[in-house]
């Protein structure tokens, strides 16, 4: 689904001494980022670099994880055996986009346990709009137009991202995504021209918990991200995180018009001069306090992965017995014959 | 973190995780067989049918490879320039090298 930028990375500290096959190393890999150029994962890169790169993917990708969470919580209650078997195909990408992401991780060095283990002691975060609840199947559909649209915006630019492997993982993520909005949309078309105006009422209450979260998703103001520059010149962001609201705004206001829904914003009012769209403040108190830990559903998404983690941990050890036997039994067989 | 310390740490780490398999689709007949991910499995026959799940959700491919990423063997980036630039001033082995007369026509 999407990953959030926070800027909370240390500064950079450099190695005092460096041996002189570091410093070309070095070099060359100044060139390949200052040439719009591509880091592959065996390439010389800078400690902060590495860092920087396993605390955003692995967010990412904690991200997708938990993001199954809200919408598996419809799987079995959708209104009809085809938006069950949408959702189904939907959740299922989700654990895709975590995985793909887990393995570009991967390739910087940080296993999969390690970072899973982040995860669930809290010590990695995870995208803040994943912590409100899924209240009625409206959510669902306006999970699917807001949030995976907020996403969209956040992660076309990551597809050309300098580090390789996350920007090949990044193409493939954002060629399902598009289903995924899409399909959104379609669910809340249907109950805005078809239901009943008990059904639009819903649609209209999922609009309004879920516009400001989304708005959230793009991360603190520019001039709260100190690292933006840094980020930028390593082409692990591309627009700041004002520009990709501003656009994911300016594209939600029409989609809203002809979904027949309003966007719970008095202040939302085209603004000639701007080219753009002007929209209220935004709660920010409210955003740290679910990045913290504090928002309505971090305590129960974090232990419901923690538990599924648990509950499969004999799974995983029988598998890898089995492996490990049926390999020993071929080795047993072979020296026989 | 140097590259040694880093396959240190990971193999520490990795004790407990099922290995990691590199996987490779063929998207359809008569086209290679191409790098597309990675992920972990017990066994082969697991990391076929995951590769099934994770890669080939929309008909990318009719066919997938599975091979353990320690298994494969790959040229250091570091020797990058002694391995490929040589071939940079070798021009003579392409087609546009050669001026013929245009009567020659399509050659």
């Amino acid at each position: 689904m999407y990953t959030q930028a926070m800027d909370t990375a240390p500064k950079e500290e450099r190695a005092a001494i460096r041996n002189a096959d570091e410093v070309v190393a070095e070099q060359a890999f100044e060139r390949a980022l200052d040439n719009e150029g591509f880091i592959e994962a065996k390439d010389w890169m800078s400690d902060h670099y590495r860092k920087t790169l396993v605390r955003q993917i692995s967010q990412h990708a904690h991200s997708e994880i938990v993001g199954m969470l809200p919408e598996g919580n419809w799987i079995t209650r959708a209104p009809t055996l085809k938006r069950k078997a949408i959702l189904l195909a939907k959740v299922q990408d989700e654990a895709g986009h975590g995985l793909y992401l887990y393995a570009a991780g991967e390739t910087l060095g940080t296993s999969r346990d390690q970072m899973l283990e982040a995860l669930h002691t809290g010590k990695a975060k995870y995208s803040s709009i994943f912590n409100y609840p899924t209240l009625t199947w409206a959510d669902v559909g306006v999970i699917g137009w807001l949030v995976d649209g907020a996403a969209i915006m956040n992660q076309i630019p990551l597809c050309r991202c300098s580090y390789a492997p996350y920007a090949r993982a990044m193409v493939r993520v954002c060629r399902e995504e598009s289903f995924h909005q899409r399909q959104g949309y379609d669910a809340l078309l249907t109950m805005m021209h078809k239901g009943t105006d008990a059904q639009r009422a819903m649609v209209q209450d999922a609009t309004n918990r879920w516009w400001w979260p989304s708005l959230m998703m793009f991360g603190p103001p520019d001039d709260q991200s100190p690292n933006t520059a840094q980020s930028m010149r390593w082409g692990i962001k591309r627009l700041t995180n004002d520009e990709l609201r501003q656009k994911f705004v300016n594209a939600t206001v029409e989609q809203a018009r002809i979904l027949g829904v309003t966007l719970p914003d008095p202040d939302l009012k085209w603004n000639e001069a701007r080219n753009g769209y002007d929209f209220g403040a935004i709660d920010w108190t409210e955003f740290w306090q679910v990045v913290n830990g504090d928002g309505p559903c971090n305590k129960e998404r974090l232990a419901e992965r923690v538990d599924a983690w648990n509950d499969g941990e004999w799974v995983r050890e029988a598998a890898l017995a089995h492996a490990r036997k049926q390999a020993a039994r071929a080795a047993e067989g072979r020296k026989a014959a | 973190m140097t590259a040694s310390k880093t396959d240190l740490a990971n193999a520490k780490a990795q004790a407990h995780e099922w290995p990691l398999w590199e996987v490779f689709v063929r998207p359809k007949a008569g086209l290679d067989h191409k790098h597309c991910g990675s992920l972990h499995a017990a066994d082969s026959k697991m990391a076929l049918q995951l590769a099934r799940e994770v890669y080939t959700r929309r008909q990318e491919g009719i066919s997938v490879w599975i091979v353990r990423s320690d298994q494969i063997v790959a040229s250091d980036p570091a020797d990058k320039a002694m391995l490929f630039d040589p071939m940079e001033d070798k021009v003579y082995r392409h087609p546009t090298f050669y001026e013929l007369p245009p009567e020659v026509g399509h050659m």
